[in-house]
């Protein structure tokens, strides 16, 4: 629901790098963004087409890599993955105990990008 | 072509902006002794009738002030400062969250100095304001009983983000198949250390309950 915002994010990251790396053109911006967010990857792609507009990331494909939410035990610290509608559910696979710890998921990072 | 192709290492943090701004807020408010306190609920739960309670509740033991978030009216803001509370309205337009510039906006509108204790009424929605650090210290959310004992299984973030649940509208259980214990559950299945309190804004039921914890809090943050 809050792609704008993000997306204007991104787009302000993307022309720092940009500008420190002397970049004419940027192809691909490489995402890594956990399962327990909201975000739709069309949206956020079409706002960064629409924002980028004019500038040297005009043009670039987003790759969105979806991160595993994943649970630590609170009974026996073992981890585990998990989907984001069976959280509230969740068991872990190991001693059956319900109650775990959030280890990832949340991610929201600009991982690297291809430019020329 | 492609062999100008370079890869560029960026590793940075989307939001690192408001990461960075969040945490200069919740410094600059430790220094001023001042507790921020995010709210957190979907519209219509009883974020407005149970902030007019807290007011009455905290009379005497807390100097308050609130942030109301709404999408476009004063309606909020005003029953708020009717009751001779410091309240500012932030005007979101059509945005789906706050974020920490938007509170650093409000927190300038208040006599920040002479508040022990700023509530932000955030927009109304388990979605969006999960993901955004606003500077609070604590995180609470209500969830009401006509909403259904479901939703932490479909809004798991923001049941896992926050330090308190109060479940409002507990005079309606009698009429409801909600499930206290499911809840119970589901809720402490993603979020061991949350505290749960059953209320009524309506009745007064458990509201002494929030009173105490938000005392006990402010005063752990004093310290």
């Amino acid at each position: 629901m809050h792609e704008l915002p993000i997306t204007e994010s991104i787009l302000k990251i993307v022309l720092k790098h940009a500008g420190a790396n002397g970049v004419r053109k940027v192809k691909t911006i490489r995402l890594k963004v956990g399962k327990l967010s909201d975000l739709e990857d069309g949206w956020i792609q079409r706002y960064f087409d629409y924002l980028s507009k004019g500038t040297v990331a005009e043009g670039a494909r987003l790759e969105i890599e979806r991160m595993p939410i994943i649970m630590k035990c609170n009974t026996c610290s073992e981890s585990y993955e998990v989907e984001a509608a069976k959280m509230g559910g969740a068991i872990c696979p190991a001693c059956g105990g319900t109650g775990g710890t959030l280890l990832s998921g949340r991610e929201y990072t600009i991982k690297e990008m291809e430019a020329e | 072509m492609t062999e100008n192709v370079r890869l560029i290492e960026v590793k940075e943090e989307i939001l690192s902006d408001n990461i960075k701004l969040a945490g200069g807020l919740r410094e600059r408010l430790r220094r001023a002794k001042t507790m921020l306190l995010n709210l957190m609920s979907s519209p219509g739960s009883g974020k407005t009738s149970l902030i007019l309670r807290t007011i009455e509740g905290l009379k005497g033991s807390l100097r308050t002030g609130v942030i109301e978030a709404d999408i476009d009216s004063t309606v909020d803001a005003e029953k708020v400062a009717s009751r001779g509370i410091p309240a500012v309205q932030l005007r979101t337009g059509g945005f789906c969250h706050l974020d920490a510039a938007m509170v650093a906006q409000g927190l300038d509108a208040l006599p920040v100095g002479e508040l022990d204790l700023v509530i932000i009424e955030n927009v109304g929605n388990l979605v969006c304001p999960a993901e955004f650090d606003t500077g609070a210290h604590k995180n609470a959310m209500i969830l009401s009983v006509p909403e259904g004992d479901d939703k932490p299984l479909k809004y798991p973030l923001m049941f896992s983000v926050c330090d308190l649940l109060v479940v409002n509208k507990i005079d309606y259980l009698s009429l409801s198949d909600f499930d206290m214990t499911a809840l119970r559950q589901r809720v402490l299945a993603l979020n061991p250390r949350i505290r749960i309190l059953e209320v009524s804004c309506k009745t007064g039921a458990g509201i002494e309950g929030w009173i105490d914890w938000l005392n006990e809090e402010a005063a752990a943050f004093r310290v």
